[in-house]
């Protein structure tokens, strides 16, 4: 029994260091992106093809996804709002759901399963099949030249995907209060354009869906660049890219949302 | 002949030297390079130990310039290793590695790089980026490392593509070739910058027959072409003895034979025999070690009384 609890928590304590170590390790790993990461800057056109491959690419998802959660949301706000007599508040409803919360929040587990797992594999197969040895064995870093552009092409890609997320939402609101149900069309674009602010609710989103376009580039990179060299440590790491980066980013969404938090 | 077709511009390539004086790739001169000294790489000592498990011991190997080297042994006996402390992808437990006269493992990064950019490396299985074309991976250290105008780097791509007789397939993508093929393609990016010293992982692994002749005759005719020293990692017996000067068998971390490839076939070293003449048993055990059989059946019959 004391043998059985003995090593029990030897497990857990085994756990919880390799936990700390691969974080440390993580974010040593993310130092070392932020120093290679001139070669993304000054050339360039390796970081844009990492929009195109990250932002581009999952601009369907992303705005079908939008349209859809922008209908429910109309369908559920009206319900809602009706019950207190103020329908014509629709746009606000739908409008600030979206850019504050939905927005950065959706599209971001969005781009985690679509862009983030794209990115694992990616670098895990070109570690699986040695081409980061032969790169480094080319004189060429494959952190300058293989993971800073996918991580900056994830941290640009990433607020552009959430606004585009959230107009298509709008729009998808617009379709069911306005033109299916029949909330007045004046009233849901004129209380949407008074009560909307651009610093407290716009700019927050942004700053959100920024700070979770950092969380899943690095965390996509990471796994990647640290996957063992087989099929299977590949699939893990994929695993692992978007169970850890939709967590991290539902936490860091809470803290965000505590500190932007007025209450007014 | 077999290789008739693909060296059909083989002595016109030779006439004209572009391998070795194109602007892209003479190094010779550059700092810290010894190139008057006889061997190229220099192994003293070497200990290299991977989660305190010993991988390599007491290695001692000479490279001289302008020869093909081999060292043989069975998987997982450090091969692989030596050639990535040559290449300072580790780093050894003691001892050291020498290259152009400079210790690999003492060098800070930038000096580590520039002498990289005077290897060249083929891994395993080629190890081609596969998001690029044909062209595109064996123009891509030209592009990394040089101002070369883009017409150049054509020319440059293209004559060391007819060099392993693809020149007409520098439109494909890696997927796109057979194994064989992807090992060219792997040779001719690894001579891209016409390097001073060639490492070959496996070269031969996997491949048929004429491919695997096609490989062996370009590693020693581009060998002899740049006045580059190679290295070749094998276990095929047969294909290598043909084309290297000299041999280091490693056995368990440990060379256990040495000498020509002449004197190898011939060698009464048991381990080397047993690898030469692909022996099911010998020094190289058929079995895993375990306990004695009959002790264990013993055992288990004594535990079930």
């Amino acid at each position: 029994m004391d043998n059985g609890l003995a090593r029990a928590l030897r497990g857990l304590g085994q756990q919880v260091n390799s936990r700390i170590w691969r974080l440390g390790y993580a974010s040593r790993f993310f130092l070392a992106i932020m120093l290679h990461s001139g070669t993304s800057l000054r050339r360039l056109h390796l970081t844009l093809r990492e929009v195109y491959f990250t932002g581009v690419l999952s601009l369907i998802i992303i705005l079908v996804s939008g349209l859809f959660v922008g209908m429910v949301l109309g369908l559920q706000g009206y319900d809602t709002l009706a019950r207190y007599g103020s329908t014509e508040a629709l746009g606000v409803l739908v409008a600030l759901s979206l850019v504050r919360e939905l927005g950065p929040v959706v599209s971001a587990l969005l781009f985690a399963s679509r862009a983030g797992s794209a990115i694992t594999a990616e670098i895990g197969m070109m570690k699986a099949t040695e081409q980061l040895s032969a790169m480094e064995m080319m004189a060429v870093d494959p952190i300058a030249r293989v993971v800073a552009p996918r991580f900056w092409g994830g941290v640009i890609s990433m607020p552009l995907l959430a606004a585009l997320f959230s107009a298509m939402g709008i729009f998808g609101g617009y379709l069911v209060g306005v033109q299916l149900i029949g909330v007045d069309e004046g009233s849901f674009w004129s209380q949407m354009q008074a009560s909307v602010d651009f610093r407290e609710d716009i700019l927050n989103g942004v700053i959100k869906s920024f700070v979770f376009g950092i969380i899943v580039s690095w965390v996509a990179v990471f796994e990647g660049y640290d996957a063992e060299p087989t099929a299977e440590g590949v699939s893990g790491a994929t695993t692992r890219t978007v169970v850890t980066s939709s967590l991290a980013i539902l936490a860091a969404d809470f803290i965000l949302t505590a500190f932007m938090f007025t209450g007014t | 002949m077999a290789f008739t077709p693909i060296f059909a511009g083989w002595d016109r390539l030779m006439e004209k030297p572009v391998l070795l004086e194109s602007p892209a790739v003479n190094f010779t001169g550059l700092p810290g390079v010894n190139m008057s000294q006889e061997s190229l790489v220099e192994i003293r000592d070497l200990n290299f130990t991977y989660d305190s498990r010993p991988v390599l011991t007491g290695i001692n190997m000479t490279i001289p310039r302008g020869k093909v080297v081999a060292v043989m042994g069975i998987s997982g006996c450090g091969k692989t290793t030596t050639l990535r402390l040559i290449g300072g992808q580790l780093k050894p437990t003691s001892g050291e590695v020498r290259v152009g006269g400079q210790v690999v493992h003492q060098l800070d990064a930038d000096g580590l790089y520039a002498l990289r950019r005077r290897m060249g490396m083929l891994f395993q299985f080629g190890a081609l980026f596969t998001d690029m074309s044909v062209f595109d991976n064996i123009a891509f250290q030209m592009r990394e490392h040089t101002d070369l105008p883009e017409t150049m780097i054509r020319d440059l791509v293209l004559m060391k593509l007819h060099a392993v007789g693809l020149r007409g397939a520098h439109s494909l993508m890696p997927t796109e070739l057979s194994g064989g093929m992807a090992r060219r393609v792997a040779l001719a990016r690894a001579i891209a910058l016409d390097p001073m010293l060639i490492m070959y992982d496996e070269p031969f692994a996997g491949l048929d027959p004429i491919s695997l002749s096609i490989v062996g005759e370009l590693i020693r005719k581009l060998t002899d072409a740049l006045g580059a020293s190679s290295i070749v990692v094998t276990h095929d017996v047969q294909e290598s003895l043909k084309i290297v000067d000299y041999v280091y068998f490693v056995s368990e971390g440990k060379i256990v034979a040495e000498g020509t490839a002449e004197e190898m076939k011939h060698s009464t070293v048991p381990y080397v025999h047993q690898f030469i003449w692909g022996e099911a048993d010998g020094p190289v055990a058929f079995q895993y070690p375990s306990r004695p059989y009959g002790e264990e059946l013993m055992e288990r019959a004594a535990r079930r009384g």
